[in-house]
């Protein structure tokens, strides 16, 4: 014990020593989250957009009202022709056209049958998708309005809730999939040089040559991680809470226990590169590339996983970071308990058990 | 029982199969100072790696303390002290945090052995909140004899622990090995110094992965079989070409500001003095002179 504690005490002057490593530690934390949480939504908000109103009458004046009172659109209202439409879009200065035709009152009220354009950049096809479907929306709520008027028994209407995100706010989506990278990168980069460290600096010659035991060892480099990456949850939630607007639905406290065991996951997976490896560099590009990449794509907060090839969608299950950020996603937004998890829970339990006994397995007790 | 027992051992690097270590034996008694002197890449380090349960030798056996270095490896770890050759302690902790550590790895205390690296830790107390990394060459090696003392070690294999060390302190480590055999402990070192050697037990002398001679430093000095002459004159390029091409000369190579030679069928200086002077040389000065450790390994490598 005493043995454990002066390990324990001798990692935590290493990380705590080395300022840049550190800074980086809790400033990429940070960053990302803001990043992720600001600039990388796919929401759709203040799309420029140019009404060509033919006809302007009474119909199409009230439609563009109401595009013009929802907060997607910048509107402009411009008498353009067909090739100018075309121009605009190929600058890059509008994202979707409106175009009425002349005489659309008329023909709405006595062929029973309007028409408008809408022409939309699919060169981003989300986008389109989104931007069309607000406006189409738009149109069929005056439509409906209009019906009302004219009485009309029967009529089926749709009502399309959008659950846990009514508002289809893109950072819900990001910051348990920010959560799950952030702990991704740190605990398994830093963990991983922190063995392969001492390889290279020969400090390892002078401890095999000692009583010293690998367990003892790579759990001592693991728990000054944990405890960091713990503060690193906190300021991400924080973060979350308080900048990014996005609620915590369900227990804290469970979240906080699942996060742990996903940084020891994150750990044991850490330390075993490191075990394998010999070379600082190898070590960080393996868990930089090997790491980062698959969490980014394999996790399905980037990357929907049921619209991937059945052999990625049955790779993406090795992924830690996809049991994790289900969890997140589960606790955080959905609002649910443990017994709605427990399968992911069981299942990052697993994947920790089997690396930690895969590093101890493959722990070099002499040189080479 | 000896402290350490080398039999035929041999080491084998790569899919070249260097050969770093060839067939090698030797012991080492209780309580010795023994040296394994020899130059860059002659398989000292792999011979303490070996000794040390480090790497697995290829061939042979070898026993420290009665253990042998492959199956009871663990027993050695216990008892041993080892110093590599490359500073290997952490160099972000401080000298006491380091010094610590080693101790209670080994599950004992500064206090408890003291005694063992006082002489050695005065030197270094007034920089105990110092980080090892900043210490100097030979405050880092001070440091890291203490830490592989600090257990009291039965056997203490120091892999040349003077290089890139400055003279004075070179002396100064020396000083401090022969007062650490007063304590009882075997200590096995290794040093590309020839002019270290004599202050060993008994030495080794390795090259190319092979022993060439073990025996007191005197008495591979006594061994030394012909005389042999340190010779100047005004110009050392041409003496060394000269003396490379006198017929009676067994052996002449440059050493320090002479060069050293020694003749067959040869009385006295008297001969090559004349063949010098014939060819040209000035300002000759001769003498017998009694032959170093370095003199016998180049004649050694020489045959």
């Amino acid at each position: 014990m005493k043995q454990f504690i002066i390990f324990l005490r001798k990692e935590f002057a290493h990380v705590l020593r080395d300022r840049k490593t550190l800074l980086i530690l809790f400033g990429m934390p940070i960053t990302q989250i803001l990043i992720f949480g600001f600039a990388l939504t796919n929401e759709v908000k203040n799309s420029k957009i140019v009404v060509v109103d033919n006809a302007k009458d009474v119909a199409s004046h009230k439609i563009i009202s109401r595009i013009e009172a929802s907060r997607y659109f910048e509107i402009e209202e411009a008498m353009l022709n067909a090739n100018q439409i075309e121009e605009s879009f190929q600058q890059g200065l509008i994202r979707m056209a409106v175009v009425f035709p002349a005489n659309f009152n008329h023909d709405l009220v006595h062929q029973n049958k309007g028409q408008v354009q809408i022409i939309a950049d699919a060169s981003d096809p989300n986008t389109a998708t989104t931007l069309t479907n607000y406006v189409s929306a738009i149109i069929q709520d005056y439509q409906a309005e209009m019906d009302k008027v004219n009485a009309i028994p029967y009529r089926i209407e749709p009502q399309v809730r959008m659950l846990y995100n009514p508002q289809l706010k893109g950072v819900h989506n990001f910051v348990p999939g920010v959560i799950a990278l952030v702990l991704m990168l740190v605990c398994v980069m830093m963990t991983a040089v922190s063995i392969v460290r001492e390889k290279e600096t020969g400090t390892m010659e002078i401890l095999l040559v000692s009583p010293f035991k690998p367990m003892m060892v790579m759990i001592s480099k693991a728990i000054p991680y944990l405890i960091l990456s713990l503060i690193n949850v906190t300021s991400i939630l924080l973060l979350s809470v308080f900048v990014l607007k996005v609620p915590v639905n369900g227990s804290i406290l469970l979240l906080f226990a699942e996060s742990t065991l996903f940084i020891i996951t994150c750990l044991t997976l850490g330390i075993f590169i490191s075990v394998k490896t010999n070379s600082q560099q190898v070590a960080m590009l393996i868990s930089l590339m090997g790491m980062m990449l698959p969490t980014i794509l394999f996790s399905g907060f980037m990357f929907p996983i049921e619209n991937m090839p059945k052999a990625l969608q049955i790779f993406s299950n090795i992924v830690p970071s996809k049991w994790f950020y289900i969890i997140v996603k589960s606790i955080m937004i959905k609002g649910v308990g443990f017994s709605e998890i427990w399968k992911e829970t069981v299942i990052l339990i697993g994947m920790t058990i089997f690396l930690l006994g895969l590093s101890l397995k493959n722990f070099k007790i002499r040189l080479a | 029982m000896k402290a350490v027992v080398v039999t035929n051992l041999s080491k084998v690097y790569g899919k070249e199969k260097t050969r770093a270590v060839h067939d090698v034996s030797f012991s080492v008694e209780k309580g010795e100072l023994f040296g394994l002197i020899g130059p860059d890449g002659a398989g000292k380090t792999s011979i303490f790696r070996m000794l040390t349960t480090l790497l697995l030798p290829d061939n042979g056996t070898a026993t420290v303390d009665g253990f042998d270095v492959v199956k009871d490896y663990r027993q050695i770890r216990n008892t041993v002290g080892y110093m590599p050759g490359k500073f290997s302690l952490y160099q972000d902790l401080t000298v006491e945090e380091n010094l610590n550590f080693f101790a209670s790895v080994f599950g004992t205390s500064i206090q408890e052995n003291y005694h063992l690296i006082k002489d050695i830790y005065i030197q270094l107390e007034k920089f105990k909140d110092r980080r090892a990394g900043k210490l100097s060459g030979g405050m880092k090696q001070k440091l890291a004899l203490c830490c592989a003392l600090i257990h009291k070690p039965t056997v203490l294999f120091l892999d040349e622990p003077t290089t890139g060390v400055d003279p004075v302190s070179r002396k100064e480590f020396w000083e401090m090995l022969k007062r650490l055999k007063t304590e009882g402990i075997t200590i096995v070192v290794s040093t590309p110094y020839m002019d270290e050697a004599s202050m060993c037990d008994r030495i080794a002398l390795i090259q190319m992965g092979k022993i060439m001679s073990i025996d007191t430093p005197e008495n591979i000095v006594a061994a030394y079989p012909v005389p042999l002459y340190a010779v100047k004159a005004d110009n050392m390029f041409l003496l060394l070409k000269n003396l490379g091409a006198y017929e009676k000369t067994i052996y002449s190579y440059a050493y320090g500001e002479y060069a050293h030679a020694s003749f067959r069928n040869v009385s006295d200086e008297a001969e090559p003095v004349k063949f010098l002077n014939e060819s040209g040389l000035r300002e000759i000065e001769i003498y017998q002179t009694t032959p170093t450790i370095e003199d016998c390994f180049i004649k050694l490598l020489k045959n």
